[in-house]
This record gives C-alpha cells, sequence and structure tokens, in this order.
C-alpha cells in the first residue's frame, strides 16, 4: 500500500522573484543540533535555494525552483532524517508575517527615540531652571521637543487612539480611553505652555508614558503570538487532510479547506476519519472514543454517519462528504458550542475591570482639582494646568504594564511544564478555580488504546503475539504490536476479516483476535470482564492449548492517581463526567478515589452539570479532549485539554498540555494561582503610588520633574515584581515535576 | 551657547540614525527567530575540512 498522491499546489506559494515557498511545522526539533541538521540537508538537494529553520516557533521555511525539484524529495528527507514534517495550508495561516507585532515595535522603537532625546532637552531645562537658563533658550529648546514629540504622539499613539476609539463607539470603557486622553492632554498642555514660554512643559511624560505603555503591549503580544503559533503547529501537524477519491478513481491527497459537500474521500484500515459524512461503501468497525468518549467499537456499513476524529478499524470505507445535518451529534455539538461561546465572552479581563474603577475616579479627581482651585480663587489657566498634571501623573502607566509583564513570565512557566496556553487570560480564570470537572476516555485515561500488564504471557509468547498482532491493523491488534515493540511481520499470516489473524510457527497453528475466533466460551469471557471491566478483550490460542485473554483498553494516564490525590489535597473539588458506559467510568472513579461521577452523558448534560455548579457560585475547570466535551470545555469558566484532542475541542480549550502524564494539569493551577497573586500585589503597587502622587499633583507640586521619576519608577517597580515570580514559582513546582 | 545649534542636530541625527538601523534590521526580518541565530555560530559546518580551527591544531602538533 503506498501513500496517496499528494496535492502539493494547495501549500506552495510563488515568491516575489519565481521561486515556490512553503512553509512547514515540524515535530521533533529540540536543539539546535536539529536546526543545522535539516538546514545542511535540504540544502544538499538540487533545486532548493533557501531552507531556513526557526527555531523560536519550529517552523521551516523552504524555496526551491520549480523546475528543478518539487515537495516529495523535502518532505522525504525530513522524514529520513526522523522528523514529522507538515506544510501549513496557506488558506489556515492567515500571514506569514507577524504584522501587528512589528507595528508595535516600530511604535516602540520611534517612541523610545523620541523619549530619549526629549529627556536630553528637558533634563538640561530642569537644570537650568534651578540655575540661570534664559527665557529663549528655554524657548528654544521647548519648541525642539514639541518637533520631536508632536509627530512620535502622532505615530506611536495610533495603537491606544484606534482602541479608545472602538471602545467608545461601542459604549464600553477600556484601559485605553484613559490613556489616550491623558496623552493628548499632556502633549496639548505642553504645546500651550511653550507657546506661552511658560516654564513647565510635559512632552517627555507624554512620550515616556507612550514609550513604557508599548513595551507593556509587546510583550501582551509576544505571549499571545507564542502560544498562537505552537497551536498552529499543533494542528497542522495533525495532518488533517483527507485522500479525495477523484474522477477517474485515483485519489489526491488534499488539505481539508480544500473538500466540499459531496465529495468523495477513502479511509484505509487504522486510518483516523477526517471529515463528517455519510458512508458510501463498505463496512467497518470505529473506535468513536474521542467523539462520544464511548470505548467500545461500533460497526458501521453503508448509509451510517461517522465522524472526523474517529478512527477506522478493520475496513476500507468510502465516505461522501456532509455538512452538519440537522438532529446529528455534530450539529447539536456546533449549536451548543456557539452557544457557549457567547457565553465565554462576557468575561471581562481584570485589567479591563481595574480600568472601569479607574478611570471615573481619576478624571472626578482632575475634574474637582480644577473646581477647588477656581474657588479658592486661582485664575482658570494655571488651575487647568494643575488638573492636567493630575491627569498625567495618574495615567495608568504601571497599571498597563502590570498585567502584560506578569503572564509573559507565566507563559514562559507554562511552557517549561509543558501547558501552551490558547488565551492570554486563561491565567486569571485558572487561578479562580475551585472545582474540576474531567472527562474520563482520553482525559483520565490515554488516547490509545494499550495492552494490560498482568496479561499472564510469557515473554517468547509475548513476541509471537506481538509478531502475529503486526499482520492486523484492526486497532486493538495494533496495540498490542506496540506493547510487544514487535518489528518483524509472521511469514504466511492470513488474516480473517473481522475475526482475527492467524499463522503457523513451527508446525504449531497459532491464532489471535475475537475471543470467539480462538475459541473462548462466553462464560469465560464474562469472569475476564468483570474483573476488568473497562478493558476489551484479544484472545490468543497457541496450538490446541487453552486460549489466553489479552486486556487491551485505555487505561490510566501516568501519574493520574498522584495528579487526582493532590488537587484533592489542594482542596480542589473533583467530578467525572462521561460519555462512557457506567461500569468502565464507575472503575476509573474508584482506582482515583473520586466519589462524584456520572456516566452516559450527552453533550448538553454535560453542558447542565457545568452550568449547575456555575449556578452554585462554583468557579469550574473542564478537563476533556473528545468531540463530545468541546461545548463543555467552552461552557466551563476554564478548560484545558490534552494535546490529543480533536481539533473542535483544542480551539474551544483554553490551554493545551503536552504528553502522556496528567501532572501537567497540577503545576498549571499552582502557577497560575502565584501568577495571580503577582498580579494583584502589581494592582496593590499601581494604587498605593497613585495614593501618594495624587495629592501632589492636586497640591500643584508636580513639576514635569517630579512626573518623569514617578512614572518610570513605578513601571520598573512592577515588571520587577513580575520578574519574581519567575523565582518563586520556580522553586514551588519542583516537587510536583515528574523525574 | 551658540554651539547648541550645531549640537543639537547631531544629537538628533546621531539618534536617528540608531532608530533607522533598528527600523531596517526589523524589517529585514531579524526579529523573527530570537533563539536560532545564536547557535549558528558554534555552526562550523560551512568551513573547509583543512580549515577547522582543531584540524588545524592537529596538524601544528603532528
Amino acid at each position: 500500500m503506498s501513500a496517496p498522491e499528494r496535492d502539493w499546489a494547495a501549500f506552495v506559494t510563488d515568491t516575489d522573484n519565481g521561486k515556490a515557498h512553503m512553509d512547514l511545522a515540524v515535530d521533533g526539533i529540540t536543539c539546535a543540533a536539529c536546526m543545522y541538521e535539516i538546514e545542511r540537508g535540504l540544502q544538499k538537494l538540487e533545486g532548493v535555494e533557501n531552507a531556513r529553520v526557526n527555531l523560536s516557533s519550529h517552523r521551516l521555511s523552504v524555496d526551491w525552483d520549480q523546475e528543478k525539484t518539487n515537495p516529495s524529495p523535502i518532505v522525504d528527507l525530513l522524514q529520513t532524517l526522523g522528523y514529522k514534517a507538515y506544510p501549513f495550508d496557506p488558506a489556515q495561516v492567515k500571514s506569514r508575517g507577524d504584522a501587528a507585532g512589528k507595528e508595535i515595535l516600530r511604535a516602540l522603537a520611534v517612541s523610545g527615540f523620541a523619549a530619549m532625546n526629549i529627556m536630553l532637552l528637558s533634563i538640561s531645562v530642569w537644570s537650568g531652571n534651578a540655575s540661570d537658563i534664559d527665557n529663549e533658550t528655554r524657548a528654544f529648546f521647548h519648541w525642539i521637543s514639541a518637533l520631536i514629540a508632536l509627530p512620535t504622539v502622532a505615530y506611536s499613539g495610533r495603537i491606544f487612539f484606534r482602541s479608545a476609539y472602538m471602545a467608545i463607539k461601542t459604549k464600553r470603557l477600556n484601559m485605553d480611553v484613559p490613556i489616550t486622553i491623558g496623552v493628548l492632554l499632556a502633549t496639548g498642555l505642553s504645546l500651550w505652555q511653550t507657546i506661552q514660554e511658560a516654564k513647565h512643559a510635559y512632552f517627555d511624560s507624554a512620550v515616556m508614558l507612550l514609550f513604557f505603555l508599548l513595551v507593556g503591549r509587546y510583550f501582551d503580544h509576544l505571549m499571545r503570538r507564542k502560544t498562537r503559533a505552537f497551536a498552529e503547529n499543533l494542528a497542522t501537524l495533525k495532518a488533517e487532510s483527507a485522500a479525495k477519491i477523484q474522477e477517474d478513481g485515483t485519489t489526491l491527497d488534499v488539505p481539508l479547506s480544500k473538500l466540499t459537500v459531496g465529495d468523495r474521500v477513502l479511509v484505509r484500515a487504522g486510518e483516523r476519519i477526517s471529515v463528517d459524512g455519510r458512508i458510501a461503501a463498505g463496512t467497518s468497525e470505529v473506535d468513536q472514543s474521542l467523539v462520544t468518549g464511548e470505548t467500545l467499537l461500533q460497526s458501521v456499513a453503508e448509509g451510517d454517519l461517522v465522524y472526523a476524529g474517529t478512527m477506522n478499524a478493520d475496513g476500507v470505507l468510502e465516505i461522501e462528504v456532509t455538512a452538519a445535518a440537522k438532529g446529528t451529534l455534530l450539529d447539536e455539538v456546533n449549536r451548543l458550542l456557539e452557544t457557549a461561546m457567547e457565553g465565554r465572552s462576557r468575561y471581562v479581563h481584570i485589567a479591563d475591570r481595574a480600568s472601569q474603577l479607574y478611570a471615573p475616579v481619576v478624571h472626578a479627581a482632575a475634574l474637582l482639582t480644577l473646581v477647588g482651585w477656581i474657588m479658592l480663587g486661582m485664575e482658570w489657566q494655571p488651575a487647568l494646568v494643575i488638573a492636567i498634571s493630575v491627569l498625567i501623573i495618574t495615567c495608568p502607566c504601571a497599571l498597563g504594564l502590570a498585567i502584560p509583564a506578569v503572564q509573559v513570565v507565566a507563559s514562559g512557566l507554562f511552557f517549561n511544564e509543558r501547558v501552551l496556553l490558547n488565551a492570554g487570560d486563561a491565567i486569571e480564570r485558572l487561578a479562580s478555580v475551585d472545582t474540576i470537572v474531567f472527562d474520563k476516555t482520553g482525559t483520565l485515561t490515554l488516547p490509545e488504546a494499550s495492552l494490560s500488564k498482568d496479561h499472564g504471557l510469557s515473554l517468547e509468547q509475548l513476541d509471537l503475539a506481538g509478531r502475529l498482532a503486526l499482520s492486523s491493523s484492526h486497532p486493538l491488534s495494533q496495540a498490542i504490536a506496540r506493547a510487544t515493540g514487535a518489528q518483524h511481520v509472521l511469514p504466511e499470516a492470513k488474516e480473517a476479516a473481522g475475526k482475527g489473524v492467524e499463522a503457523t510457527v513451527d508446525g504449531m497453528q497459532i491464532k489471535l483476535g475475537s475471543p470467539a475466533f480462538c475459541g473462548v466460551s462466553d462464560k469465560q469471557l464474562a469472569q475476564a470482564k468483570d474483573q476488568q471491566p473497562d478493558a476489551s478483550f484479544v484472545a490468543f490460542r497457541l496450538g490446541e492449548a487453552e486460549a489466553h485473554l489479552l486486556p487491551v483498553g485505555q487505561f490510566m494516564r501516568e501519574g493520574a492517581a498522584e495528579t487526582v490525590q493532590k488537587l484533592k489535597d489542594a482542596g480542589f473539588s473533583i467530578e467525572i463526567l462521561s460519555g462512557d458506559h457506567a461500569g468502565a467510568v464507575k472503575h476509573a472513579a474508584d482506582i482515583l478515589g473520586v466519589d462524584c461521577w456520572k456516566a452516559g452523558l450527552k453533550p448538553q448534560d454535560k453542558i447542565n452539570r457545568i452550568e449547575e455548579l456555575k449556578a452554585q457560585g462554583k468557579k469550574v475547570l473542564m478537563v476533556g479532549d473528545g468531540l463530545n466535551d468541546a461545548p463543555s470545555l467552552a461552557a466551563a469558566n476554564v478548560s484545558i485539554s490534552p494535546v490529543s484532542a480533536v481539533h473542535v475541542s483544542q480551539a474551544a480549550a483554553d490551554a493545551v498540555f503536552l504528553g502522556d502524564s496528567l501532572a501537567p494539569v497540577m503545576s498549571a493551577l499552582t502557577i497560575s494561582q502565584k501568577a495571580r497573586r503577582v498580579m494583584n500585589q502589581n494592582l496593590a503597587l499601581s494604587v498605593i503610588y497613585n495614593l501618594i502622587a495624587v495629592p501632589f499633583a492636586v497640591l500643584g507640586f508636580v513639576t514635569p520633574l517630579v512626573a518623569a521619576l514617578a512614572m518610570s519608577g513605578s513601571s520598573i517597580i512592577v515588571t520587577l515584581n513580575a520578574v519574581r515570580l519567575r523565582m518563586i514559582a520556580g522553586t514551588a513546582t519542583q516537587p510536583d515535576q515528574e523525574a | 551657547m551658540e554651539v547648541l545649534i550645531y549640537l543639537i542636530p547631531v544629537a538628533l541625527v546621531l539618534g536617528g540614525a540608531g532608530l533607522v538601523a533598528f527600523l531596517w534590521s526589523l524589517r529585514s526580518g531579524q526579529y523573527d527567530d530570537m533563539e536560532g541565530p545564536k547557535w549558528r555560530i558554534l555552526d562550523d559546518g560551512d568551513l573547509q575540512e583543512n580549515s577547522k580551527p582543531v584540524e588545524a591544531a592537529k596538524r601544528k602538533v603532528s
């Protein structure tokens, strides 16, 4: 069986100088040596013009001459080098460059340049004010400052002005509204003072404010870009493509975005079905554990519906692609997902909540200052200057850095614990969790079936069973083959479709397959099932001896029991909500020591339970992987998926954890709680700063020098406090790590 | 104080040169990968076999 021809045209784009270009996500890059190996190997290929690995995002970009080569040898070479690579579908990756990030960096560079130069002039003016500067020189310095500051504010401030405008248009308040007001008033006031040849101008404050805020904005962006890049890599490496059957009967591997309703795709035995559709030809058994949580195989025939994410067991299927039809599981999932997502978007970020409190208070204080001084008999012009200085000093400089700086540090820590964040605010939401709801199949248990350790075979027998299992593409046989590490297929092994495989070794006939195929009595089978209700059984028979029953199933993840115990000790209440049958769920709950579990649930039932918990005031973390979990992942306050989850669920989850161990769930909660504490400290620091600074400003003591010192001081303090998180969390998560 | 007429433009031009250099490096994609380049300097795979420092040192000894 050879791999189907792949439709490369869908992945390739043309570069400006007439070469072909392709971006690939590469799995298995661990260090710089991998980077040299890949680049050097590819450069030796004829026709390859340029190959460059991005070690931060684990992506490879290749340019080649279309007349000399094509993508096949490139991907084949990566395969031989031992890397799994899959090209990005250009339709799914929005833009190759990071346009938003570059805009922020450019604005940051311009404001940094301006801040430095204006500060150069300002310090001269401040020291001159203390000694003997004459009015002409000061006015000259102010005018040059204005010349630098005005274009800078217009250019670097755009990001905030735009966001503030959008917020006001939709009648909301966000952090950018007070920022915009502060910056514009500071610049306007300074310009007016300059024209009047007054003593004080605040150009340095306005530009420095922009600089610090842009640093915060860039931190925020950096974290989101990193998490998004890895999420895209994961999605791409799942090879979301399908073997489309063309009119002439040949198959062509195409990305999912190129399929339309009515197309037919071919799914071979042991392959994962990548589309939703109706079976047009063929019969098979399907493993639906990723979709419904049900661990037993289900037989399907022509006319039945199958879902993306399910595993085809032993038959070849021809599937006609359908849109989600009314009343199917998929339709229900999509509908529930939409409603749940709407609820999610109502969450207000901690920073926005802070600014909703903050903006009215600050603006009221400024207004009261103005009115107060006028009532005390001051002219309106100096009173206005004092009122604006209140706004300048309270402009949320430290507040703008307080949360993003912590998020950047925390996401680095998450990364070390093999947790990738999908949403930046997930950290805040994770920190407030008190109830954890687990899905069973694929979440508490491993996503793939494996052979139980108490199988009762000797090593030689096990090896023989493994080699025999290699001849079959049935998922249960493949689990046995994997567990035994068998490499060599037994010669002359015959597969009886849907029953099992048999072969003759040294004159002895050996069989591996369904219990009935090997002559196991129903009574014996029932007895074995009582002992291990969560397993399926494959029978193995040597000659005429009595057959062995090999338990195969989705067993607990590594460290599942310890992690659940730790979570319970930490005071979380834990529930299991599963779509699987009651016996299997009860067995799992008993092993883990979880009292509260429910089995045989539909997607809607899971949501109902989560809504019920939320109505009781609980903050729910949902951990799940299946298609049936996707709506509840979105409905919960916050959610985590294992990396093996179906695409829809991964997209709905706030974070994804890598690897076979369940331990990252615990570390994610620990880190986020610590991060939340540091965020609160930072917010408190900002408030304290204002409590000290505002009275001075109201009394009119705030000169540009004081404003500059206070602003940079408070920004540096909150940033340093955020960096401190690395130290406190770094030591505390050590004991949780698996060696 | 007339010297300021020259000094301030000089300061601005120098600062501006730094800004332009940064914008150029950003445009030419030098900030796309913050991880790889620090390792690339250690890669001597592009050298001729006999010009590698270790090989040269070996020859000197023998």
